[in-house]
């Protein structure tokens, strides 16, 4: 019973705060309204028993992603009604889209619960006497090793990507140039003069 | 009893949440960037809900891919957003056709 509850409860907030991150005016309480959807998606999830995809939404959704997001939108000074100009306009065709969409995918549901076609054997059932996280970690470190590594280098990507594209050399600051204090050379940077008797220094 | 159906259902309206705002805030990039959040996040419910429903692991463990892909398409994504907004202050995408491809 207390399953029902909490999965209808979850279910009813998570769709809730979706619809509100698309129709909210203003995209830093999208990013909250995000943040809400990915903790009550990470409950379904848990009542599903997949408890470490649950706490890895929350550590990566909401600990990075959402917080991605709202750095990016606190940052830039944007016309936040000007963007919205758009929005009676382009409901139409966006709602139609969506309806379609939807019929589809109950269709699909429905086509599914009917029988739908036969599937391979199971790939790797789940054994029931040890935890989700530890099934998992057998599972990602034997058999999908390579594919581990490939997320591994897709992050990496990412971050390099992200870094070449942000990052800009600032024209018009000293900073300190290290590679040039440690060419300095004693000759290069003195030198030694004998001015005569009552003539001016010259630097 | 809750069966894999409800998470189907819930994952759709999800999904078709996150194309409706893709098509609604068709101006506003950060907006379109978080509904394909969300239409991944509907993907994720998706292999959690059959990966249970199956009593087979290897939905999450790409549900933890999907993850990744997120994640890294989230980053690139603002990454491309603040460069744009640098170029021109704005981050309206309705003519980004600034290549002319």
């Amino acid at each position: 019973m207390i399953q029902l509850i909490a999965f209808y409860l979850f279910a009813t907030i998570v769709i809730a705060s979706a619809a509100m991150v698309i129709f909210a005016r203003n995209p830093v309480h999208s990013v909250m309204w995000l943040i809400l959807a990915f903790f009550n998606a990470a409950g379904l999830m848990l009542l599903a028993g997949a408890e470490f995809i649950a706490m890895l939404l929350v550590i990566v959704y909401v600990g990075a992603v959402a917080v991605l997001f709202l750095f990016v939108v606190m940052m830039l000074d944007i016309d936040f009604a000007e963007l919205r100009s758009g929005f009676v306009r382009y409901l139409p065709l966006g709602a139609l889209v969506a309806i379609v969409l939807a019929a589809e995918l109950v269709f699909a549901v429905g086509a599914w619960q009917a029988g739908g076609v036969d599937l391979a054997a199971r790939a790797a059932p789940a054994a029931t006497d040890t935890s989700n996280i530890q099934q998992i970690g057998e599972l990602l470190y034997t058999r999908y090793i390579f594919l581990f590594e490939a997320a591994g280098i897709v992050l990496l990507v990412a971050m390099i990507g992200a870094i070449v594209l942000t990052h800009r050399q600032r024209g018009g600051v000293r900073i300190q140039n290290i590679s040039a204090q440690n060419r300095r050379r004693p000759e290069d940077a003195t030198r030694l003069v004998d001015p005569g008797v009552g003539q001016g220094m010259e630097l | 009893m809750i069966s894999v159906g409800h998470y189907l259902a819930v994952s759709a309206v999800l999904f078709t949440l996150g194309v409706l705002g893709i098509f609604i805030n068709r101006k506003n990039i950060i907006v379109i960037l978080m509904a394909i959040e969300l239409i991944l996040l509907a993907v994720n419910i998706n292999l959690v809900a059959f990966s249970a429903a199956l009593n087979d692991l290897v939905g999450q463990v790409f549900s933890m891919f999907v993850l990744t892909v997120a994640a890294g398409e989230a980053a690139i994504g603002l990454a491309i957003l603040v460069i744009y907004f640098r170029g021109r202050g704005t981050i309206a995408v309705d003519d980004a056709n600034r290549m002319k491809g």
